[in-house]
């Protein structure tokens, strides 16, 4: 393991709908660790994710994710992060199967892949057949995470992970996590289950009113 | 990393957005039905067949248009709904490759739809079509909605996602599709011989259409994922 800082921020402001979501944001993830994001309900957890996949703008501070620096070039950065928000980012008239291959397709991944993301998250045969509007919430979660797979994201950005999941879900999926650890990619994930999430966790920090401090 | 090619991208979107039509029958199910609808009903409200001859042209493409607005929405509808359009953004692909194969689908459905549009007005408005007419008219259906399909993707990527966006996108577009609504019933008159229309007359408005098209292709290329990521 590298101690190579994926994420690097520093006195970060995101401004949303008017709004500083963030203030003054400072903080450090090594490649590797498996970092949880805690805190209250519009504390900027969410914010902070989609910043770190380039999806908002950096007002003010410096902001490099993967070597990209976020204020100049937010774009380089999306082709090697995986985002999984609170919706699942799936087409609900497809099969799984289908959004797997669609979503393969789109970042050049090979059938094998998709046939063992979708055998890690236990949706293959009957299920990977079914349209994912007739799915539960949890297997639309499972489809979702397999769709991270086989993107190869370089670093995981979650928001609830474990939401919608059952027990035997949540397990597979703490498995999964660790596995893409292990395989070397980053995880940084935000939770409201605290016991399950620090278990699972290398280090927590703790979001209020948009800063970042340790838990 | 390397970024997949633009063309793979652009037959991923347009197979995705057709596969999803051909299992939802939306355009089959509710657009061709209401298209047909309002060519049914002007021919009872106009009664009259030298008049239904002459405005043919024009309520074929008021009923395209019509269900422009309707393909355009539930095309955005099935990127938005489980937030799929981030998750296009954040795949690090070119937009502009989204925006082509989702505007190549919305024109195949608009030109099916103009086929059935067409017949039934050879069936209730008696019109007819010489062999020159009906090239002109062929040019015609592919230019007029090769245009309505880039401008209908660029505006409904501008309103995907804001509040209201069921009245806002006609709203936008009317009056920017209104050239294609001018050109495209011009050129279908004259292949239809309307109002003895010769068929040569429709030609400089295909010109039009091919330009409007080529505008908004190039246009909507250029600007769609900027608009899309704010």
């Amino acid at each position: 393991m590298t101690s190579e800082k994926v994420i690097d921020f520093k006195d970060v402001v995101i401004v949303y709908d008017n709004f500083p979501a963030v203030a003054g944001a400072t903080f450090s993830v090594d490649a590797g660790e498996i970092v949880l994001l805690q805190g209250p309900n519009g504390a900027g957890k969410t914010t902070l994710l989609r910043a770190c996949a380039g999806l908002l703008p950096i007002a003010r501070g410096t902001a490099n994710v993967l070597g990209c620096d976020l204020s100049t070039n937010r774009l380089a950065v999306r082709s090697r992060v995986g985002l999984l928000g609170h919706a699942n980012g799936l087409f609900q008239d497809l099969t799984v199967l289908e959004n797997m291959l669609f979503w393969s397709r789109l970042v050049g991944a090979m059938r094998q892949d998709v046939d063992q993301a979708m055998i890690t998250m236990g949706i293959s045969g009957r299920l990977g057949e079914t349209q994912v509007a007739k799915l539960s919430a949890g297997q639309r979660r499972r489809c979702a995470l397999a769709s991270l797979i086989v993107r190869r994201a370089q670093l995981w950005l979650l928001d609830e992970p474990h939401a919608g999941l059952d027990a035997q879900g949540r397990d597979e999926l703490d498995r999964t996590l660790r596995a893409a650890r292990d395989a070397g990619a980053t995880v940084i994930f935000a939770s409201h289950e605290i016991e399950r999430a620090r278990s699972l966790a290398t280090r927590s920090l703790m979001v209020t009113t948009g800063t970042v401090k340790p838990a | 990393m390397s970024q997949t090619p633009k063309s793979r991208v652009v037959s991923a979107v347009l197979t995705k957005d057709l596969r999803i039509e051909a299992r939802s029958r939306v355009v089959t199910n509710q657009v061709l039905p209401f298209a047909g609808l309002i060519m049914i009903m002007f021919a009872f409200a106009l009664d009259n067949d030298d008049v239904l001859q002459r405005v043919a042209g024009g309520l074929i493409w008021l009923a395209t248009i019509f269900s422009l607005f309707v393909i355009v929405q539930r095309s955005f509808a099935i990127d938005t709904s489980d937030s799929a359009l981030d998750s296009l953004r954040v795949a690090g692909i070119d937009l502009s490759a989204v925006f082509l194969g989702k505007a190549i689908a919305l024109t195949l459905q608009l030109i099916a739809l103009d086929v059935v549009l067409i017949a039934a007005a050879f069936l209730l408005y008696q019109v007819h079509v010489s062999a020159g007419g009906l090239v002109l008219l062929v040019t015609c259906v592919i230019c007029a909605t090769a245009g309505l399909g880039f401008v209908g993707t660029l505006y409904g990527g501008l309103t995907a996602g804001t509040t209201g966006r069921e009245t806002l996108l006609p709203l936008l577009l009317l009056p920017v599709v209104a050239p294609v609504l001018i050109a495209a019933t011009r050129a279908t008159e004259a292949a239809f011989g309307s109002g003895g229309a010769a068929t040569s007359e429709g030609w400089a408005w295909v010109g039009l259409l091919t330009i409007f098209a080529a505008v908004f292709g190039i246009g909507g290329s250029l600007a769609f994922g900027p608009l899309i990521d704010e």
